[in-house]
C-alpha cells in the first residue's frame, strides 16, 4: 500500500493548496476537542477519534445563503450568489460520516428535483477517510453494518503511528493520490492488517454492539408511532437541538430572508425537530408538544427510513451519546422502545 | 443515602402525598444519570440513581410539573435549591405542588473532563476518597485525583446548604466561602478590550446554536424565547451571521443577569465547551462590587441589584467611568 509520513503529508496539503484545492481535516481547538479546519502552514491533524461536529456541514452546511434580491421600482432583480467552487479534499472523515453521505445523496440528489447547492459541493468534494483504530464507548456503526476499518471513501487510509497508508477507491481518488504520488512511497503493509484485527475485536466488544433492531424492521409503523413508552421518554428532553446538530443525517432546514437594507438575502439553515417552530405552519402545529417532536426524529430515523428505504437513517456515530445534556439519546430510545418494549 | 432517598420516595408515593417524583435514572452507560420523573414504587426501586453524578438541576422542570394534577416530589442538591428559590422569587413554580427533599452533595464529577482525562473508552467512574478510579472499554483501570474531575461549579461550590426545603436527607451543611470564583473573570477583565475581544471571539465561534444552554437554564423560563419568536424580527435558529450568535449569549447574559444562581448548568452542557458561565459571573462580579454582594436565589427576594434603586447608589455614568478606570 501507498504510505505517508505525517510530515510529508503537509507537504502534499501544502502542494495541494498551491493546485487550488483546499483540504479540511480535523484539528484540536481550545476546548480539546476536535473540530474540521482548513489546513494552512502549521495545522497539525488531531489523533482524536470524532469531531464535534460531523463532516455533513462541508456538502450542507448550517447556513447558506441561497440568493439574493434587489428591488429597483416595479423591478426585482434575483441574484444568483453561488460562486464557482474548486475541488476540496476532507481528509480525515470517519467511516460512519462517509456513511452519512449516502443518506444525506438520497434526500438532496436522489429525489428530485436535485439539490443543485449539495450537488455542487458533492461533486467538488473528495473524501479521504481514515479507518478508526480505536472506537470509543460511544460508537455503534457496526449495528447498521458499517465497517470503520474499511470506509469506502475516495481514498481509504490508515494510521499507524505517524505514518499514513493511503488506497484510492473511486477515480476521484486516484487523481488526487496523483497529485501527491512524490511524497509517498510504496510499503509493506502488514502493521494496517495488524491494526485492523486489533480493532475488529474491540469492536465486537463495544457496550452497544449488540442492540437488538429487530423492532425496528420497517413494518410496525402505526405499532411504534402510538407506543405509550414515547410520553416518559421524552418527558425531561430539554427540546434543544445538540443532537440534530451534532448528527451526521440530519437533514431538515429552513428558508429564511434578511433584510440587508438594501436588499434581501435568501438564506437556508439546518431546522431542528426538536424546536418548538419545526413545522410550524399559520394555522397550527402539527407537533404541538414535546412528545411528538422527540418521537419524530427517532420515527424518522428508525422507521420512517426503513420502510421507505430499506435503510436506517442513523449511522451509529454516538455523537448524540456524547453531547445529549439529558442523554435520552438515540441508544436509550432504541433500548426502551426496541428491547423493553416489545 | 440513595436507599433512603428511595425508600421515603415510596413511602410518599404509597400513602398519596405525592403522585410523581422527579430525579434521577440510570443511564446507558454508568456515568449517564438521566433527570426523570418516575411514578411507581418498583421504577424506583429499579432504576432511582442519586450519587456524584446525578448532576442535572431539575429545579426548572417544576414549572410544568407543579402545574399537573397532584403533588410532585422532587430531590434538590444544595445549590439546585438556589435556582428553585430564584423561580419561586419568580413566582414561575407554584410551591404547594411541590414537596422538597433536601439531600446532601459532595460535588460532582464532571464527565467531559473524565473522557479527556481517561479516553473516549470510558465505561465507569468510581470515587473512593480522593481518588477516582476508571474503566475502560479497552480493559484498563484508571486512576485520577477526585479533585482534577469535579465539575467547575463544584470546585468553586457556593454553598452545601439547602435554602428551601421540606425534608433533608443526610447531614445539613454551610455556606461556602469561595476564594477562587471569580479568579479567571478577574483574569479577562485584565486583558486588553483586544485580547477579551478575540477570548470570545474564540469561544463562541465555536456555537452551534443548539440552544441547549438556554434550555437547560433555569433562569430562561420565558414561555415563548425572544430567539424562538418570529414575531420579533431576530429569531434565528440558523445565524445568518456570526455576529447573530455572538449577540444570542450576550443579550441572554444580560437577561438573566441579577437572577442568575451561577449554578454552571449552561457550561456543563455545552457541547462545544464554551465557559457560558463566564458571562454571567462577570454580571455578578460588576453588581457585587457596586452594589454589594448579593446571591440570587439565596433567600425570598423581591428584587435583586438591577431592579431596585437605591438613594446611595452609584451614579450610572460614575459606575460607567469607573470601568474606564481599571
Amino acid at each position: 500500500m501507498l504510505s505517508i509520513t505525517e510530515a510529508k503529508l503537509y507537504e502534499a496539503f501544502a502542494q495541494l493548496k498551491k493546485n487550488g484545492e483546499a483540504v479540511y481535516l480535523p484539528v484540536d481547538n481550545t476546548s480539546g476537542e476536535a473540530d474540521f479546519a482548513e489546513w494552512k502552514e502549521g495545522t497539525a491533524i488531531s489523533k482524536q477519534l470524532k469531531t464535534v461536529r460531523s463532516a455533513k456541514d462541508f456538502f450542507f452546511p448550517q447556513t447558506e445563503n441561497l440568493m439574493k434580491f434587489k428591488v429597483h421600482g416595479k423591478k426585482i432583480n434575483v441574484i444568483d450568489t453561488r460562486e464557482e467552487l474548486s475541488d476540496f479534499v476532507i481528509f480525515g472523515a470517519r467511516a460512519c460520516d462517509v456513511a452519512s453521505f449516502k443518506l444525506l445523496d438520497r434526500a438532496f440528489i436522489e429525489e428530485k428535483p436535485v439539490d443543485t447547492y449539495y450537488e455542487n459541493r458533492r461533486e467538488h468534494g473528495i473524501v479521504v477517510s481514515i479507518a478508526c483504530s480505536k472506537p470509543a464507548a460511544s460508537c455503534f456503526c457496526t449495528v447498521y453494518d458499517i465497517d470503520p476499518t474499511h470506509p469506502n471513501a475516495d481514498v481509504d487510509g490508515y494510521r499507524v503511528d505517524d505514518t499514513f497508508y493511503l488506497e484510492a477507491k473511486t477515480a476521484k481518488g486516484e487523481k488526487l493520490l496523483k497529485q501527491i504520488e512524490p511524497m509517498m512511497s510504496e510499503s509493506d503493509d502488514q502493521c494496517v492488517k495488524d491494526q485492523i484485527a486489533t480493532t475488529e475485536k474491540i469492536l465486537k466488544n463495544l457496550p452497544f454492539a449488540n442492540l437488538d433492531m429487530s423492532r425496528f424492521n420497517g413494518d410496525n409503523m402505526m405499532d411504534i408511532f402510538n407506543d405509550p413508552k414515547w410520553n416518559s421518554i421524552s418527558e425531561t428532553c430539554l427540546g434543544c437541538g445538540a443532537c440534530t446538530f451534532v448528527c451526521p443525517t440530519c437533514q431538515c432546514y429552513d428558508i429564511k430572508e434578511l433584510d440587508t437594507g438594501d436588499g434581501i438575502e435568501r438564506f437556508r439553515c439546518w431546522d431542528s425537530c426538536m424546536y418548538k417552530d419545526f413545522t410550524q405552519m399559520a394555522a397550527a402545529n402539527p407537533r404541538p408538544s414535546q412528545k411528538e417532536r422527540f418521537r419524530q426524529r427517532f420515527m424518522h430515523k428508525l422507521v420512517y427510513y426503513p420502510k421507505n428505504y430499506n435503510v436506517y437513517g442513523c449511522v451509529g456515530c454516538g455523537r448524540c451519546v456524547d453531547k445529549c445534556p439529558t442523554h435520552l439519546h438515540i441508544v436509550n430510545v432504541i433500548k426502551t422502545l426496541g428491547e423493553e418494549g416489545k | 443515602m440513595q436507599t433512603e432517598m428511595i425508600k421515603r420516595a415510596k413511602e410518599l408515593l404509597a400513602d398519596g402525598t405525592v403522585k410523581r417524583v422527579a430525579g434521577w435514572r440510570s443511564g446507558d452507560f454508568q456515568y449517564e444519570l438521566s433527570p426523570s420523573i418516575f411514578t411507581d414504587a418498583e421504577d424506583l426501586e429499579k432504576n432511582f440513581q442519586y450519587s456524584e453524578l446525578a448532576a442535572s438541576n431539575m429545579s426548572k422542570y417544576m414549572i410544568k410539573e407543579s402545574r399537573k394534577e397532584g403533588k410532585v416530589l422532587i430531590f434538590l442538591k444544595p445549590c439546585d435549591t438556589y435556582s428553585f428559590q430564584q423561580l419561586l422569587n419568580e413566582h414561575r413554580i407554584l410551591r404547594e405542588n411541590v414537596m422538597i427533599i433536601g439531600v446532601a452533595c459532595d460535588g460532582n464529577l464532571d464527565i467531559v473532563a473524565a473522557k479527556k482525562r481517561f479516553g473516549e473508552g470510558l465505561l465507569s467512574l468510581k470515587s473512593e476518597g480522593d481518588t477516582i478510579t476508571a474503566t475502560t472499554i479497552y480493559g484498563e483501570e484508571l486512576t485520577a485525583p477526585r479533585q482534577e474531575l469535579l465539575l467547575e461549579r463544584c470546585v468553586n461550590c457556593k454553598s452545601k446548604k439547602h435554602v428551601v426545603f421540606d425534608e433533608l436527607i443526610g447531614e445539613e451543611g454551610v455556606e461556602v466561602e469561595t476564594t477562587h470564583r471569580f479568579d479567571k473573570v478577574d483574569e479577562l477583565d485584565a486583558m486588553s478590550e483586544d485580547q477579551r475581544f478575540g477570548f470570545w471571539q474564540n469561544e463562541l465561534s465555536r456555537c452551534i446554536r443548539c440552544n441547549a444552554c438556554r434550555d437547560i437554564c433555569p433562569a430562561c423560563s420565558c414561555e415563548n424565547c425572544v430567539f424562538d419568536n418570529p414575531e420579533s424580527g431576530f429569531s434565528n435558529k440558523g445565524a445568518a451571521v456570526q455576529m447573530d450568535n455572538d449577540m444570542f449569549h450576550i443579550i441572554r447574559a444580560f437577561h438573566v443577569a441579577g437572577r442568575c444562581t451561577d449554578c454552571g448548568e449552561c457550561s456543563r452542557v455545552c457541547p462545544e465547551h464554551i465557559p457560558l458561565h463566564l458571562l454571567n459571573r462577570k454580571f455578578i462580579k460588576d453588581y457585587d462590587g457596586l452594589y454589594g454582594e448579593f446571591q440570587a436565589g439565596s433567600g425570598e427576594q423581591e428584587t435583586h441589584p438591577l431592579t431596585k434603586f437605591n438613594m446611595e447608589d452609584l451614579n450610572p455614568t460614575e459606575a460607567l467611568n469607573r470601568g474606564d478606570e481599571e
